[in-house]
């Protein structure tokens, strides 16, 4: 690997930092791609090359994170964490909810307990696959 | 039986660089810098704490391959080791303050948990930091 590959993967993880302190907010790809030091076509392609996946998916991935976190933390209703992790509809929350975690938001809190470990770990562990969708996409072909 | 910690291991991809942020930023000390011919044997410490040392250890032959190497410098850069690093403070909004003043890259503002308020920074070369301060 190239000392200037080791730099665009340093500059890709500052810009992965920056969606997980700012889940909630839209994804901003042109933000993202100054943080990154790249345009905005190239900073998708050069973060799926290094992380495996697309930023969206990567944000999905995270507010579903926070939003597994809060309904087992704390007694916010599904709505607020629904707002509270950057969903703008109930709906599209619960849809992505199920298709990401297999069960509804409601029945993922009654299902298990708060776990107490340090949050970047919780952030890192208890955040789902990235192969999300592929088994509905594949059934769907 | 077992009683403390002693020393670990986290990959730094320059040991100068890294000594410049440990030391220079973050405030620990060095506690032994010494060249033994195969490697530069390179550890700190907490200030007032020599009995926890923390190597700082460049990925390289002859500890592995050179392809191991780049796998490993790899994987630092993304951020995706198992070199991740928790140190306590008394005071986290003021130490937050004052590393963030020096130009540390934050991940996390200080954040109450319920172990207590914690923040989150990143070394210059991708390895993950928290600092905590107790509940």
């Amino acid at each position: 690997m190239s000392r200037a590959a080791e730099e665009s993967n340093r500059r890709m993880l500052r810009a992965r930092d920056a969606m997980d302190r700012g889940y909630a907010q839209p994804l901003n790809v042109a933000s993202l791609a100054r943080i990154a030091h790249t345009s905005e076509a190239h900073f998708i392609r050069t973060f799926k090359a290094t992380f495996a996946e697309t930023p969206h998916r990567y944000l999905q991935r995270r507010r579903v994170e926070r939003a597994m976190f809060l309904l087992r933390q704390t007694d916010r209703s599904v709505t607020e964490i629904s707002l509270d992790v950057g969903f703008f509809s109930l709906g599209t929350f619960s849809r992505t909810f199920r298709e990401i975690v297999g069960e509804s938001p409601s029945d993922f809190r009654r299902s298990g307990k708060p776990v107490a470990v340090p949050t970047c770990f919780a952030m890192s562990w208890s955040r789902p696959g990235s192969n999300f969708g592929e088994a509905r996409r594949a059934g769907a072909a | 039986m077992l009683k403390t910690t002693r020393l670990h291991s986290l990959f730094v991809l320059d040991q100068d660089q890294a000594l410049e942020f440990y030391v220079g930023k973050l405030g620990l000390e060095v506690h032994t810098d010494q060249d033994l011919g195969f490697m530069r044997w390179l550890t700190i410490n907490v200030p007032g704490d020599p009995g926890r040392e923390i190597l700082l250890e460049k990925p390289g032959p002859p500890s592995m391959d050179d392809g191991t190497a780049e796998t490993a410098r790899e994987l630092v850069t993304k951020g995706a080791t198992a070199g991740w690093i928790g140190f306590s403070t008394d005071d986290a909004r003021t130490t937050y303050d004052e590393l963030l003043a020096k130009g540390v890259e934050m991940t996390q503002e200080p954040t109450e948990q319920s172990y207590g308020i914690d923040f989150g920074l990143r070394d210059p070369f991708g390895n993950a930091v928290r600092i905590l301060q107790p509940a």
